[in-house]
């Protein structure tokens, strides 16, 4: 077994089961900080298959911005003063069977259908070629995403403060 | 064992179920939320495992790219939305939320 294997089997480990406790916490807090595990391990997964700049911004708007959007969001949601911050559920064992199924099938499909397999090497660093690509071939989605941060930017503050 | 592709698939398999089921089963709005979070998360890791492992370049990164961005936009519009109704209803229980009008 090799030490990318090990790397491999520890951020897995640290993502599936944080996510398990994400969604089955009864604490909305806890939850929000078992999420931060989970998005810090699928920045690690991003790294071992070489999308060095994808994990970097994975960490720097998931977990700088996401999150912390999300965390106000619980904040200025809930009683903080009131014991109100538990979540209740619902319909946990029909969801429990179906998600099962699902979670299953989409595994036994995956892994039971012949991908094309090349593993090509991983490149030193993938910043300049991302930057070329967003400045020729993805040049118009790059304006529209610009337009569309604005558009967001104006509806959610206007949204938010009536 | 050597890490496949495969690997990747099911991490991201099990990422996406676990996120269906925060969405159905939890009744608060934020949480459903942070469920949405975990489907576009397994999404991305099946994007830039294909690039890798499909010869696809830096392609399925650039998407994963674009994901994450969506993925912040989304979020602020959401978390404005949800205060608006907690404003509105005062509270965030989705299944309590059924009227259009106040």
């Amino acid at each position: 077994m090799s030490i990318y294997d090990i790397i491999f089997y520890l951020f897995a480990a640290v993502t599936v089961v944080s996510a398990f406790f994400v969604v089955t916490t009864r604490n909305i807090v806890h939850s929000a900080f078992y999420l931060l595990l989970t998005l810090f391990g699928v920045a690690g997964l991003y790294i071992l298959l070489g999308a060095d700049f994808v994990s970097i911004v994975q960490l720097v708007v998931y977990i700088g911005g996401i999150l912390i959007l999300i965390l106000f969001g619980v904040m200025l949601t809930q009683k903080i003063t009131s014991v109100d911050i538990k979540t209740k559920t619902t319909q946990l064992l029909p969801a429990a069977i179906g998600v099962g199924l699902l979670g299953g099938f989409l595994i036994s499909a995956l892994t039971g259908t012949q991908w094309r397999n090349f593993n090509t090497p991983v490149p030193e660093t993938t910043a300049s070629g991302l930057g070329l690509l967003l400045m020729q071939e993805y040049i118009v989605a790059f304006e529209l995403l610009g337009i569309l941060l604005l558009v967001v930017l104006v509806g959610a503050a206007s949204m938010a403060r009536k | 064992m050597h890490i496949t592709l495969n690997h990747f698939l099911i991490i991201s398999s099990i990422l996406f179920s676990l996120g269906i089921f925060g969405i159905i089963t939890r009744k608060n709005a934020v949480m459903v939320l942070m469920g949405i979070e975990l489907i576009l998360n397994a999404a991305n890791i099946n994007f830039v495992a294909f690039a890798k492992y499909g010869n696809y370049g830096l392609q399925g990164q650039m998407v994963a790219l674009f994901v994450i961005v969506l993925a912040a936009a989304e979020a602020a519009i959401a978390l404005a939305i949800v205060l608006n109704i907690y404003k509105t209803f005062a509270t965030v229980n989705v299944d309590e939320i059924d009227t259009l009008k106040e």
